[in-house]
Parts: C-alpha cells; structure tokens; sequence
C-alpha cells in the first residue's frame, strides 16, 4: 500500500534533481566530499538521512531494494527504512543481497560479491576522514584540495609507535583513485578490500553533515598502511556457529551468565544462503581467556586462609 | 541449536502501542486539545515555532501534543513536515518599525519616542507558586500580578488585521542618525543565501549566520551568549530595545510585479548595542548585534544578539580568542535537530563497529601480556 500524501519516495521531484545532479558531480570526482542542500527528513539525524535521500533520488519503480544495518535486514532501523520505502514507493523490497538493485547499507558491506548491476548506498555519520585531525570544515576543505594528506599518516605512524599497530578497527581511512584521502563510513576495516574495483557504483550520503561522495564501479580504492606494517584485516579464531564460515565478518553474542560468547555472522543473508545450501556450523558458544586476566582464585580457600 | 534474535519489525509496532499509551496517559482524564495548547502554552508554541522555523501556531500546537510536551522532539516534527512544503517565493524584509506593540522597553534611554511599554512579562512577578491555578477551572484575581492577558493579547493581533500599523521608531535607526551607531550595510552582490536549500559553508556572510541563530537551539544560544558577558569575549552589551508585536509581511508575486500583504506575524526583536572603541579608519562608536524570533520569546532573541554581535568579530576587526566568536563551531553546533539525532544515535546497533573494537583490543593486550612475559 502507498500513502498517496506524499510524492514517490517522500522527496518533491526538484529536491530529487538536485541531488542527483550534486551524486554526478561526486561520481565524476571519486572520492569527493560534494556539498548539498540535505533536506530535513521523518528519519533523526545520524539515522540514515544521508542514504535514505540518496535512496529516494534514484530509486525507480522497477527496483528492488534491500536495507541493511549491522550486515542484518531483521535490526529495527533497517526495518523501519524499509518500511519507509515500501510505504513511499511500492517498490519490491528482499532480504537477498543477489536479489537486490538497490542496497542501503548502515556498517557493512555485504559478504556476497556485488554486481555491475547494483547500487550500494552507505549511510554516513563523519564524512570528513580529517575530522578528528582538524575540527575546522573550513581548513580540511584546504587539506583535501592540496591534498594535505600527511596530518593522517602522522596519526598512524603514531599509532604504531605507542601500541604496535594502527589502531583504526572500523572507519579506516582509504584513498580513493590516489586523490582523495575518503571515510569509508564506520564499516570494519574487513570490508575495506571489498571496495577496491567493485563493479557496482557505491555512493555515500551524510544528511546531517551535508555531504555526498561516491566511488564509480571499478575505481582502485587503497588502505592506507606503511610498507613495514601492512594493511591487514580481522581474523577471527573461530568459524560461524551457524553456518560454519571461516571467512565471513562475525558477530560476538554473550549467551549465559558465564560469559561464553557465540560467534556467528553479521550479515544474516549469507549465513542463511550457505545454512540452505547445507553447511552446518559447531553450534557451540565458546570460552574465551583474555591475556591479561588474573588467574581466578578460589575464594574459599583465600577465606579460610586468612581465618 | 542456537537461532539468532528476530522480530525487529515486531518490537517497533509494540513500541508505537506503548509511545500511543505514554502520551494520553490516564484514560480517565480529559484529552489535551490542541486548541488549549496553542492558547494555554503559547509560550512553547512559539519556541517550536521558532525553531521549527515554521509560523504555523496550530501545527506548533499540535506537534508539542504528539511529542507529551518534548519541545526538541516537536521542532524536529514540525521541520519533517516543513521541508514537504513548496517554496511560494521570499517575502520582503520584515518592517518592524510598523508594529502592533504588546511590549517594549528600551534599557538604554528612560523615555524613548513611541514610549516604553512594559506587556506581559515575568520579570516582575514574585516567582511564588500561584497555588490557586491547582485548582480547576477558573479562579483569576485580577488584581494578582499571574494574571495573563492572554486573550487580549490575540485581541490585539486582530486590530492589527483591520486598521494600518502604527510606526514605532527603532532606537537604532536614531542613534545610527547621529553616527553614534554603526550601521552595517549586507553585501548585495547576490541575494542572500537559503539556509534551508543550501549547506551552510564557512565562513558564513552574517545573512546566513542569522539564518542558522533563529533556529539554533535557546538553550545553545543561551550559553554561549552568557559565556561572552562571563569573560570569554568581551561584548559590554546595552539591551538598546526589545520589542514584542505583530508585524505584517508583504510579498512581490512574480506574477503580479507589485506588494501585497500576505498577513501578519508576531515576533520578539532584540537590538543589543554594545561598545566598540573604534580603530584607525573607524571613529569610535556604537555596534550591534540583532536578534529575532517568533512569537513571544525574549530570553531567546537576547542571547541571539548577544552571539550575533560576537560573531562579528572578524569583520570588526577583533581578534578571536572565545568559542563565542568562533561561527563554525557555534553554528555546527546549534541546530537541535541535528544535534539531538546525532546525540541520540549512539543507540542503535553498534555491533560490527564494536566487535572490530573488541577484536583490536584483545591483540593489543594479547601482545602487551607477551611483552610483559618476555620482560620478566
């Protein structure tokens, strides 16, 4: 059912125009913060108001489109995007990432390789890479422009200094057609590789901070890292406990008052695919010991001890 | 056999349920109207106006009923319903000199051409709980300083609608005659900007600022104003003139090619004077700073002006040394729409970002624990 009240996709077809006119600008400048005229939405900011008026831009009748917040379609505000769009356009909406013309994406990029056919929208909080660097939007427009760029590889190099390795695990800065320095909006740093040459067109929408970005299908997009010390993504030690993957990005739940941990998928199509196509993970929650920890005394013993 | 949590889209329609019950509260009570709201409390009904920058007291009213008297929440109601709005066209500048007065004081001259007029204002009532509004219904005194004219004071925007609006000089406009008074000129080499259709980019020309302080958020505005009377930026600041009234707006249809008054609004004007010692080209004088809001809202428009005139530091040629004075970090952060969404967003999921947090975490400690190992 479609409210009539309101246009097709909530946004009057000029606002539309508009920002698929400021998208071309950012498709033809890869990695390009473009500056537009954000619209106020029925969505909180930093709730997705960026990728839901890019949605609505370009989305068609004949789209099919699939929201997803932390990998999983079934996460209250990748329903209620949903909804949204159901509810504005009538448009066919699927949980199936192979399925899907249209993806709007909160965190994650999906584990199943993406086609010259779809369109993956990210919403973003921080547009601005620089931003914890250089607060001043009017100063990092200069930084980008000049392409100032070693204020960030400072930060990381200092990382290394301090800790051993960089310490960026999600929003790992990456540089786009090697011209601009880009935020990859808070994805973990797994799915960085998953942007270099993608044949879908990936396009980026900040609502609240008012800044659209966009890497074209096949646009080389490079982790930052240093020869010594290598880009290098999460591993994790155990396989899905549902479906058995070892590659896929995983989930850690707390599932008893012990604390054991299950691990399981974050993006919740593929692991029902491969549970479909037979694959059966351990089914087990596991134990984990951290480093550090004190070796657990027993308490009664330390009691009678110091009666 | 474990199964992962579902029932998201559940969960949110038993929310709606429960937000419906939170609202209408006990049954047994009489429904709020939104007639009483917009007539009983007005005063949010114009902040939500204000910052919803939309003059629409029924809809005001009606978004301070649906959001239980969350006034931020109503804003952003009213501004999710605003942006579906067509754009008629911009009206022509307010005249505010032409006004319906319900209020004005001048703190800088004891008598002032068109006369001080106190209206309705808590500023000289004894802040003592008036126990007799507890009980229902009505029970005015009306020698007791509570008492509101509040239907006088509609009485009196409907005058306004049936004779031509009486002429008020603003204080500033005499001052500025004798060159006491700075009179800053706007750069006309383009319309003024849209706040609303474009970004806000730095720096920001005054139009623009003024633009983002009349919907910036009161208590925002309220702080960094107080901070430059506290020493972070010196502004010695006069309350030249506040002004509360209906004021007509007119507008020039492109079709039409000639002015037609299109209503009348009322609005709260603050013109704060402060010092200003002058430099080799400037003589010493006066400078301004202005605020505007809809409706009655005095506390707003003060601290309005108060960082409007801070905010000029550059173009006054004062060096920058408070957070006052500084647009992109004030008007960043002014906007309450903006800031209570981002503030708030921290509670969705954060899993992915989380899990790639604890990962990160447990290698670094898991090497701290080898170093330690190797070093003893």
């Amino acid at each position: 059912m479609i409210d009539s009240n309101y246009n097709f996709a909530f946004l009057d077809e000029r606002t539309k125009k508009r920002i698929r006119r400021a998208l071309l600008k950012a498709v033809a400048v890869p990695g390009y913060q473009v500056p537009f005229g954000s619209r106020e939405m029925p969505f909180a900011y930093g709730w997705g108001t960026g990728g839901v008026q890019i949605t609505a831009s370009i989305i068609g009748r004949a789209d099919v489109l699939k929201v997803i917040d932390q990998g999983a379609d079934d996460t209250t505000n990748a329903v209620n995007i949903r909804r949204f769009f159901a509810l504005t356009t009538g448009v066919k909406t699927t949980e199936k990432t192979a399925e899907a013309t249209l993806i709007q994406t909160r965190h994650r990029i999906p584990e199943l390789p993406l086609t010259a056919s779809q369109i993956l929208i990210y919403q973003v909080p921080l547009p601005e890479p620089l931003t914890k660097l250089e607060p001043s939007r009017q100063e990092t427009i200069k930084m980008h422009a000049l392409s100032e760029y070693g204020l960030m590889h400072v930060r990381l190099y200092e990382d290394i200094a301090q800790l051993g390795a960089i310490t960026r695990a999600y929003d790992y800065p990456v540089m786009v057609n090697e011209r601009y320095l880009m935020s990859p909006s808070p994805i973990p740093k797994f799915d960085n590789p998953k942007m270099h040459m993608n044949p879908a067109l990936q396009l980026f929408g900040a609502g609240r901070e008012k800044r659209l970005y966009a890497i074209p299908p096949y646009t080389p997009v490079r982790s930052l890292d240093f020869e010594d010390h290598p880009f290098e993504i999460q591993r994790w030690d155990h396989a899905c406990a549902l479906c058995g993957s070892v590659d896929s990005y995983l989930d850690e739940m707390i599932v008893d008052d012990e604390g054991s941990r299950l691990f399981v998928c974050s993006d919740s199509d593929y692991c029902e695919e491969r549970r479909d196509a037979g694959h059966v993970g351990g089914q087990q929650a596991v134990h984990l010991h951290d480093a550090l920890a004190t070796p657990v005394i027993n308490s009664t013993t330390t009691l009678q001890e110091a009666a | 056999m474990y199964v992962a949590v579902k029932g998201g889209a559940a969960a949110i329609e038993s929310s709606w349920r429960l937000l419906e019950d939170q609202r209408r509260g006990d049954t047994a009570m009489a429904a709020l109207t939104v007639a009483q709201i917009q007539e009983q409390l007005s005063l949010a009904v114009d902040r939500v106006m204000s910052e919803g920058s939309l003059y629409d007291p029924e809809l005001a009213a009606l978004a301070i009923k649906q959001s239980s008297g969350d006034l931020v929440e109503a804003i952003f109601l009213l501004r999710a319903y605003r942006t579906t709005l067509p754009r008629l066209g911009y009206a022509l500048p307010l005249d505010t000199a032409r006004i319906a007065l319900l209020r004005r004081i001048s703190a800088t001259f004891k008598e002032v051409p068109g006369g001080q007029m106190l209206g309705p204002t808590y500023d000289y009532t004894q802040r003592l709980l008036d126990f007799t509004l507890l009980v229902e219904g009505e029970h005015r005194d009306a020698s007791a300083p509570s008492s509101n004219p509040s239907n006088k004071l509609s009485e009196a925007g409907i005058a306004v609608h049936r004779g031509p609006l009486p002429t008020v000089p603003r204080i500033n406009d005499l001052l500025a005659r004798e060159g006491l008074l700075e009179t800053p000129q706007p750069e006309m080499v383009a319309p003024p900007g849209d706040l609303t259709r474009d970004p806000l980019m730095f720096p920001a020309d005054r139009a623009l600022r003024l633009q983002a302080l009349a919907r910036g958020d009161e208590g925002w505005l309220l702080a960094m104003g107080y901070s430059t009377q506290r020493g972070y930026a010196n502004s010695h600041p006069f309350a030249g003139e506040i002004r509360r009234g209906f004021v007509s707006v007119a507008l020039v249809p492109d079709e039409l090619g000639f002015e037609i008054d299109i209503g009348d609004l009322e609005i709260t004007e603050c013109q704060m004077i402060n010092q200003f010692s002058g430099s080799r080209e400037v003589p010493p004088q006066f400078t301004q700073g202005y605020g505007l809001a809809f409706g009655g809202s005095e506390r707003k428009t003060m601290a309005m002006a108060l960082v409007d005139r801070s905010l000029r530091a550059d173009e006054l040629g004062e060096t920058r040394t408070a957070p006052a004075q500084d647009a992109e970090f004030v008007l960043s952060h002014a906007d309450n729409v903006e800031a209570s969404g981002f503030v708030q967003h921290l509670k969705l999921p954060h899993y992915v970002d989380f899990q790639a947090e604890l990962e990160l975490v447990r290698k670094l400690r898991t090497s701290h624990a080898m170093a330690k190992k190797e070093n003893t």
